[in-house]
């Protein structure tokens, strides 16, 4: 454990946060892919100090700790499938609009706007119940 | 007890299966289980009576101190009778009441029964819990049975807002029953009231059972759904919004009310609304021209009185109250039948039309006129009997807030003799008068005959035999009144009490009542002009459920607006805010580590941030994938200095793997990043990523500066060799001692290359891949030929693919002990594989691997998890190892653990979706 891997896994996350967070999705795949590499640092790091490979009969040097070395072989295996995954859907968008820049929802943005219709819908079961009262009281 | 509420759900599963054959006898049916409830109550009357009272428990949810239990009282007994009583006739009437083809029968009959054995449960319950699924059950169905017309808007708006209104309610009951039920230690409701718990949590839980039991019985401010209620059929209104589920939240008060009474907030708060409620809702029964609302607002004013009754919390007024439950359950149940047989003949309930029913109605006119009078208390009906002894109750305690509530209860019951006379007025003025204008007056509509008016004549005969000789109901209401306190001496049912103040009160009220009835023209004015300017129940509830509604549009606006950046940034900035908050506010901080551990940790690491900036500010697609494979060999690097040969193998497989899987599909795309966002957002972006950035720098040094307890890491080395057979940890951790994770990795994997598989490879139903647009741009990847063949790399692959295969074998056999493993021997030969496909096209790599890349998959899978299955079939856990020692020809002696063919089946699966890959992205020709 020592400062300069924090550092490291912390600009690994920052700077695939910021990927992470545009429109194209190539550029997000390589986001996912440098996050998945920072995670990868916090997991070796949290094996503490670095030693010798975990073979068993080796010498009686201080050994690293396997078991956050299985989690990022796992962990390494997944990026790799997810990255494969991500790169499928990037494309299927070009197949679809020969680009895979990530459009804003159409169908959010309408319910955003159209709101008011929405409520007058639901409204109309609201007055009934109003007038039912209403009538109900004089 | 149990038998009874099994039948109920057995006959309101079968009720509605029936209705079709059965038509509208199924009444009959539904009768059945409720005259099981009367002949259970009637049965358990001198039991009960002598303290020997019936109980029953089905242990539930043990676990979670869940348990069904039963328990019948004197409470329960008086209600449970009321229930089947009354249950019993209005099923009799709803033969007569429903038209023999009336569509949906079987829906009603089926809620009712289930509404009938809810309430049975709901007044036998002798747990919080218990009560309030019955409580629940009596919500649900009640909403099926008021929104039963479901064609009609309005019935179904009423069931709605009586749905909104009574379910909110039965939340705060539920909060209210979990705070009580927690201090308490106990849910069982005879033990909590024998010993009631206290304290402000106490008080808080009281408060919200209160509010529950006001929707429930249509206390103010919640009074607007019941009169909202009367969409339901009339027979349903006169059992469920008259006679039993308006009791609900009286109950509830009932046995709450003596021992909470003395907890501050409960007389203010019980008697308060009570008393308003009873007022108002005399008063606005006074405003109705329909007869049905008209009686709904009497109910309500009814259930004020009888919330006062219970609520007041002492011996005297429980027995009235249990006097005065007894009573409107049988006269307003009466009423209701006989506005349903005006409305059924008459096809109208409005008081202005009415009038002119003939000779022939004068039954039907006696039971309304017995019924409503007993509403008033008029002297010798059983209506009187109860009234006398509130007026006692309330007369004996002698304190300055009994007499307040007794002038309230004097003014609530004046209003009530108006209202009652204003019904029989207005149903029946013109049947009694003998001028020569109703004698000409032919009658309008037929009366009901004997068997619909039976029902209303049963309850009205004895509204008169127990109003003479009230003897007969006092053991019943003595044993009620003494299930929720003891009780007090001298207090019984009678005619004639003495010419005392209790008796001049209630003169006093008819001559008031009558006034009032005489004078309602100028009241209604008076109280009109004032409703109008004061909030109507409804009216808030409309505009609650109005703003819910544009809360929610302008929510949905604000935070579903469609755009993936902000979702992301959303959730990022979450992710770093919530720890960095954390870790801000835990200092001070633990002691630094060292700069480096090591100079090379240095150098790699500014490697890799540097590789990482170029893949984050590279505006090439291909450039950026190329960082970002720099990125990742350098992570291997790191590997290597940190003491992880494994890994390090594995990252450089997969980098070389994910580099040419990016190649093949950014190759279709554009060459250059062309979407340039805003520069404001851009800003947004750096500061997330910073935040984020610095929360998992902070969180890295704390995290692992915080270790309390040593690692496990000696043991799973200890370990190794003796039960997992191997030297290599790693390979140990991965393949044995978390085999099972490995299982669930490999699944994933092959998750993963079923959806690129099908998202590469799905095809409309014309055959094609795309919309079509894509087609256009395909041209754009003939710039790239369909392989790469070159005359140097030909033979280099006809070298090296041999090579790696072997390599890839080794590190699979190898890696039990040695660096290697199913992974990076996978990766290995997958790497091959892409090779492979450079040089000779997806064509070349078909040659090699043979099978579809599913079967290979499949396969892999299948055997890593038959590995893991194996030893279970013989009696071991999951994933239990073996190892044994063959003696090979020339390789000698070979140690083979059974964890090897977990390992193989692992290699296997990551070839097959590198060949997925390939065979998914690798076709250049997409549109066929």
């Amino acid at each position: 454990m020592s400062i300069v891997l924090a550092v490291l896994a912390g600009s690994l996350f920052a700077l695939g946060s910021y990927l992470v967070m545009q429109r194209l999705l190539s550029r997000i795949i390589i986001g996912i892919g440098l996050i998945g590499h920072g995670g990868n640092v916090v997991l070796l790091v949290s094996g503490g100090a670095s030693g010798r490979p975990a073979f068993v009969g080796d010498g009686e040097a201080a050994v690293s700790d396997p078991l956050p070395q299985s989690f990022i072989l796992t962990a390494i295996v997944i990026t790799f499938g997810i990255t494969a995954f991500l790169l499928a859907l990037a494309y299927r968008s070009w197949l679809q609009t020969a680009n895979d820049l990530v459009e804003d929802d159409i169908e959010d943005r309408l319910i955003a706007r159209e709101g008011a219709l929405d409520e007058d819908v639901v409204d109309d079961e609201a007055l009934e119940l109003a007038q039912a009262a209403d009538e109900a009281a004089q | 007890m149990l038998v009874i509420l099994v039948l109920h759900a057995l006959v309101a599963v079968i009720a509605p299966l029936a209705a079709a054959r059965l038509g509208r006898r199924v009444f009959l049916l539904v009768a059945l289980p409720v005259a099981g409830t009367l002949a259970y109550a009637v049965a358990n009357v001198a039991a009960v009576a002598d303290g020997n009272l019936p109980t029953a428990s089905v242990g539930w949810v043990s676990e979670l101190g869940l348990t069904l239990r039963l328990r019948l009282d004197g409470l329960g007994l008086l209600m449970a009778l009321l229930i089947g009583g009354v249950g019993v006739l209005v099923c009799l009437y709803s033969m007569r009441y429903f038209a023999a083809d009336t569509a949906g029968l079987g829906r009603l009959a089926g809620a009712l029964t289930l509404f009938a054995g809810a309430m049975f449960g709901l007044v036998v319950a002798d747990d919080l819990l218990t009560l309030f699924v019955c409580w629940e059950l009596t919500t649900v169905s009640s909403y099926l049975l008021i929104g039963w017309e479901d064609r009609s808007a309005r019935a179904r708006g009423a069931a709605l807002q009586a749905l909104l209104v009574t379910g909110a309610g039965g939340l705060c009951l539920l909060a209210g029953i979990v705070l009580i039920g927690q201090s308490a230690g106990t849910y069982e409701l005879s033990r909590i009231l024998a010993d009631p718990p206290s304290g402000a949590t106490v008080t808080v839980g009281l408060v919200l059972v209160l509010i529950g039991a006001f929707t429930k019985s249509a206390q103010l401010p919640f009074s607007f759904w019941l009169p909202g209620a009367m969409a339901a059929p009339t027979p349903i209104s006169a059992y469920l919004h008259s006679a039993t589920m308006v009791k609900a939240g009286i109950v509830v008060i009932a046995r709450f009310a003596v021992p909470f009474a003395s907890v501050g907030v409960w007389r203010p708060l019980v008697l308060s609304v009570g008393l308003a409620t009873m007022v108002l809702g005399g008063v606005r029964a006074l405003r109705q021209h329909d007869l049905k609302l008209l009686l709904a607002y009497g109910t309500v004013s009814q259930l004020g009185f009888l919330t006062v009754l219970f609520g007041a919390g002492f011996s005297a007024a429980s027995t009235a109250g249990c006097a005065v439950l007894l009573a409107h359950g049988l006269f307003k149940s009466a009423l209701f039948m006989v506005v349903g047989m005006i409305d059924h003949q008459a096809h109208t309930r409005d008081l202005r039309q009415l009038g002119g029913l003939g000779r022939a109605w004068r039954p039907t006119a006696v039971v309304a006129v017995v019924s409503a009078a007993s509403m008033a208390a008029v002297p010798l009906l059983f209506g009187f009997v109860a009234k006398e002894l509130a007026y006692e109750a309330f007369l004996d305690v002698g304190a300055v807030w009994a007499t307040i509530v007794l002038a309230g209860l004097v003014v609530g019951s004046a209003l009530t003799v108006a209202y009652s006379a204003l019904f029989v007025w207005g149903a029946f003025r013109v049947t009694f008068a003998h001028d020569s204008s109703a004698a000409e007056a032919p009658p309008l509509v037929g009366a009901p005959t004997l068997a619909f008016l039976a029902p209303a004549v049963g309850l009205a005969a004895l509204t008169v035999l127990l109003g003479l000789v009230p003897g007969l109901a006092d053991s019943l209401v003595q044993s009620a009144a003494g299930a929720i306190a003891p009780l007090a001496e001298g207090v019984h049912l009678a005619v004639w009490h003495g010419l005392n103040a209790s008796l001049v009160l209630s003169l006093v009220t008819l001559a008031a009542g009558a006034l009032v009835f005489a004078e309602r023209q100028p009241i209604e004015v008076a109280s009109r002009s004032l409703g109008e300017r004061a909030p109507t129940g409804a009216g808030t509830f409309s505009a609650l459920l109005r703003g819910l509604n544009r809360t929610a549009d302008r929510t949905t606006a604000v935070a579903q607006s469609g755009s993936l950046p902000i979702y992301s940034g959303v959730v990022l900035l979450v992710v770093a805010g919530v720890p960095l908050t954390v870790l801000l506010a835990r200092a001070p901080w633990p002691v630094w580590p060292v700069w480096a551990e090591t100079p090379w940790q240095a150098v790699v690491a500014v490697m890799i941030v540097v590789a990482a900036a170029a893949a984050t500010a590279v505006r090439r697609r291909i450039a950026a994938a190329i960082c970002l494979g720099a990125v990742g060999y350098a992570m291997a690097l790191l590997f290597v200095v940190q003491g992880a040969p494994d890994l390090a193998l594995t990252q450089f497989a997969i980098e070389t793997l994910s580099t040419v899987v990016f190649v093949l599909v950014l190759r279709f795309l554009p060459d250059r990043f062309e979407h340039r966002p805003l520069r404001r957002s851009q800003g947004l972006r750096l500061g997330v990523a910073a935040v984020i950035g610095v929360m998992v720098t902070a969180f890295t040094i704390v995290a692992t500066s915080v270790r309390t307890s040593p690692s496990i890491a000696q043991a799973l080395i200890d370990r190794s060799v003796s039960l997992g057979g191997g030297a290599n940890v790693v390979n140990v951790i991965l393949v044995d001692f978390r085999g099972l994770d490995t299982l669930g990795e490999i699944s994933l994997l092959v998750g993963a290359a079923a959806g690129i598989m099908s998202l590469a490879l799905a095809r409309d139903a014309a055959g094609r891949v795309g919309t079509g647009s894509a087609s256009g741009s395909a041209s754009g990847s003939a710039r790239h030929p369909r392989h790469w063949s070159s005359p140097l790399l030909d033979p280099t692959v006809r070298v090296v693919v041999p090579a790696a295969l072997v390599l890839a074998l080794y590190f699979l056999f190898a890696g039990h002990n040695q660096p290697g493993g199913g992974f990076a021997g996978g990766l290995v030969a997958g790497a091959a594989l892409a090779l492979v496909f450079v040089a000779g096209g997806i064509e070349a790599v078909r040659a090699i691997v043979r099978l579809r890349p599913t079967t290979v998959i499949g396969s892999g899978l299948a055997l890593s998890a038959a590995t893991a299955l194996v030893p279970l079939l013989l009696g071991h856990g999951v994933l239990s190892s073996a190892k044994g020692s063959i003696d090979l020809p020339v390789l000698g002696v070979v140690h083979v653990t059974s964890a090897l063919a977990f390992d193989a089946g692992v290699f296997v699966v990551v070839i097959g979706v590198v060949a997925a890959i390939l065979e998914s992205f690798g076709p250049s020709e997409v549109a066929s």
